[in-house]
């Protein structure tokens, strides 16, 4: 499997749950990866904390594992100071809505290189079970023994929203159409954000009776469908996936390039 | 994807971790958890080279070679 | 080339110190009063083809700053108490990671919002303590324009020798005062470039493994060798561990590596200490008080004389201890409630003969505070 000459084999098996859905993401990613045919020393993987953050550990790119909601500021750097190099940022919910919330609309908004993966279980999973600004109203959690009257964040919207000029959502159920969007993410020149579902059975699931893995995978398919699919006139509930928005505008370490002549040129 | 020939369907045993994802969503009803709670592909003749229980595996665990595609570079 | 002339403000002197310095990466966010810091630099860094950026807030500044120092930029951010306190987490990282980074904090009052526009020399001890967790830090400090080049161009030096963030306290009026500034020519004062591993592609490289003499090579992100940077406990390359062995290891590493280089690490001006009856012992801009204090006594016969610290941490008490030795009294003159005193007196023989002689309302404090201090010190009256 070439696959395996992305990752760090040591540290295999991983330390997620049976049937996270984390798992599938990393399989999925480096399948995107593969099949643009980057080279390892020009991606740098930049996550923050969390069960999510866990994925920088176990792939054989330059990795920085940083704290808690910053990743984005912390890949800012990076890339601007070395625009060649492809940045992948995967966040959880928390990390990149909760407390990284203002570094993501503010990525989004400069329209920097680079593919912010939210990885959206729905729960803070490292620290037990905590609801998350994507948990949802109704939804229960370590935190929410009355039931949670928070209400959640569309992804989509709020990226949209923000500036980001490439957004996209699949899930983990839909592998084939997650390596297409992550590919696409990637190879985008501007800021992307691809939001993907992925189950959390051992908290959200056993807190919200959503079953195990394979149970939140088949709601996954149930209660999703493509954008603008005729299902989704018939009921208007399910989750749309695919691509929303994929535009051209300037990118950020470009614009910085024109500063830097401006600058000179004076 | 077109008609291919599976060659070799491996399970690392090690890195598996008995979620089941790919035994409920093989669409030829291939592979079964033994009594170990490790995924194992019982009814080999029946894959249909699809690869979704490789993309699906949670624990990069599955790999699919099929006659038709290149070989990887892979070892074992 | 020939030096250049400036009158200009201690804030650009620093900018001055850190473009000599090399700087190529700068990430802020506006706070008084150290916002002209940032201004100046995003004119600067463009025209030698440095990059600027204006981040959303103090937190993602530090951040940004840490990943471009990663790719082998030479970086500095620039605050104020504030926004000093938010980037304490990343400071930390920064401790853990062993990134070089200089990090400027013009002090202004404090707690809080404070007193944004007023002068306060209050974040000596946040400086030495305020990321959480056991660790040791480099912070440095000067009172005139000159000395704020200079130690601006060496903490940048000191940062890449010893893999270290370190820490600038100006005060309010160091930054905003203007004076001249004698700019010196390229290659007068000798800068120290990153150490980057002669480990050639496939050779299996430590990024935490520190060699002989204690400094630890690294590898630019986008090179050949990729590796894991994190801020939990990590192993020589760089991945999560707990074993408690190499748990303490890191953290022996960590704090012994400033540690055991206090005296290489200590800058220090010292007047007229030889036969001084009462020593002065201060920094940032109190010291310029202190001075004028001691040069208009001496002119009297007064047996005055005053040790300027310019590094604060680690604390040179070894030094202070021997050069306070045979003074009767010993006033430490700051703009606090006596942060550097309580250092002082932990390292001088007898701390019963160091006075605090200190302003803590905003206002500078000047020559004749002091000297009415010091009358009482000295049990002469008001």
């Amino acid at each position: 499997m070439a696959i395996k000459d992305y990752i760090r084999e040591r540290f295999f098996p991983h330390m997620w749950c049976p049937g996270c859905g984390h798992g599938i993401i990393l399989n999925n990613l480096l399948r995107a990866i593969e099949n643009l045919g980057l080279k390892k020393n020009n991606i740098v993987m930049v996550s923050g904390i969390g069960c999510s953050a866990r994925i920088s550990g176990y792939v054989d790119f330059h990795t920085l594992h940083t704290i808690h909601g910053r990743a984005l500021a912390f890949a800012t750097g990076v890339k601007m100071s070395r625009p060649e190099l492809n940045l992948i940022v995967p966040m959880g919910d928390g990390d990149a809505l909760a407390i990284g919330g203002n570094h993501f609309i503010h990525a989004a908004r400069r329209n920097i290189n680079m593919t912010a993966i939210v990885m959206n279980n729905r729960i803070y999973g490292m620290t037990g079970g905590q609801y998350s600004p994507l948990s949802g109203y109704g939804t229960s959690a370590t935190t929410a023994p009355y039931t949670n009257i928070d209400h959640d964040f569309d992804v989509v919207q709020l990226s949209v929203a923000a500036g980001a000029t490439f957004v996209g959502r699949t899930t983990t159920y839909h592998v084939q159409q997650m390596v297409d969007i992550l590919q696409k993410a990637i190879t985008h020149h501007g800021f992307s954000v691809v939001e993907i579902l992925t189950q959390c059975p051992t908290y959200f699931g056993r807190k919200n009776n959503a079953g195990d893995g394979v149970e939140m995978m088949k709601l996954y398919k149930d209660n999703t469908t493509s954008i603008g699919s005729k299902k989704k006139q018939e009921n208007p509930d399910l989750i749309e996936r695919g691509i929303f928005v994929q535009k051209e505008l300037p990118e950020y370490c470009d614009e910085y390039k024109n500063i830097i002549a401006r600058a000179k040129g004076k | 994807m077109a008609k291919a020939k599976l060659k070799t369907h491996s399970i690392n045993r090690e890195w598996c971790k008995g979620c089941g994802i790919c035994v409920e969503f093989c669409p030829a009803k291939v592979l079964e958890l033994d009594e170990h709670e490790k995924a194992v592909a019982a009814r080999l003749s029946d894959c249909i080279c699809c690869k979704l229980c490789e993309l699906r595996c949670p624990d990069l665990a599955i790999d699919v070679v099929c006659e038709k595609e290149k070989e990887g570079t892979s070892e074992n | 080339m020939e030096k250049s002339v400036k009158f200009v403000q201690g804030n650009e002197a620093c900018v001055e110190g850190a473009l000599y310095a090399g700087l190529d990466f700068f990430a802020g966010y506006p706070i008084t009063p150290s916002t002209e810091i940032a201004e100046s630099l995003s004119f600067r860094l463009p025209k030698k083809g440095g990059k600027f950026i204006q981040m959303e807030d103090e937190i993602s500044s530090m951040c940004a700053i840490i990943g471009a120092s990663l790719t082998g930029s030479k970086v500095m951010t620039a605050t104020s108490g504030p926004g000093f306190s938010l980037m304490q987490e990343s400071l930390g990282y920064a401790v853990m990671a062993e990134i070089p980074c200089v990090i400027v904090n013009v002090q202004r009052g404090g707690p809080s919002t404070g007193i944004p526009t007023h002068i306060s020399q209050g974040d000596v001890m946040q400086a030495r303590w305020g990321t959480h967790g056991d660790h040791s830090i480099v912070a440095m400090t000067a009172s005139t324009h000159q000395d704020v080049f200079d130690i601006t161009v060496d903490a940048f030096n000191i940062s890449e020798t010893y893999r270290t963030p370190v820490i600038l306290l100006l005060d309010e009026v160091v930054g905003h005062l203007r004076e001249r500034l004698d700019v010196p020519p390229p290659g007068d004062i000798p800068l120290i470039e990153r150490l980057r591993t002669s480990c050639s592609e496939g050779i299996d490289y430590h990024p935490y493994l520190p060699r002989e003499d204690g400094r630890l090579p690294m590898s630019d992100f986008g090179g050949v060798h990729r590796f894991n940077v994190t801020g939990l406990y990590h192993d020589m390359w760089g991945f999560p561990s707990d074993n408690p062995g190499v748990v303490q290891g890191l953290i022996r590493h960590l704090v012994d590596k400033i540690q055991n280089n206090v005296n290489l690490l200590a800058r220090y001006k010292e007047y007229h200490l030889e036969d001084a009856e009462c020593i002065m012992v201060s920094y940032g801009a109190s010291a310029r008080s202190a001075l004028h204090v001691v040069e208009s006594r001496r002119v009297r016969g007064e047996k005055l004389g005053l040790l300027e610290l310019q590094t604060l941490w680690p604390f040179p008490e070894q030094i202070v201890r021997e050069k306070c030795r045979n003074a009767k009294h010993i006033l430490v003159v700051e703009m606090n409630t006596g942060q550097v005193m309580e250092m002082v007196k932990s390292s001088v023989d007898d701390p019963g003969k160091v006075f605090l002689a200190n302003k803590v309302d905003g206002i500078f404090i000047s020559p004749t505070d002091i000297r009415n201090i010091l009358r009482v010190v000295q049990g002469k009256g008001v």
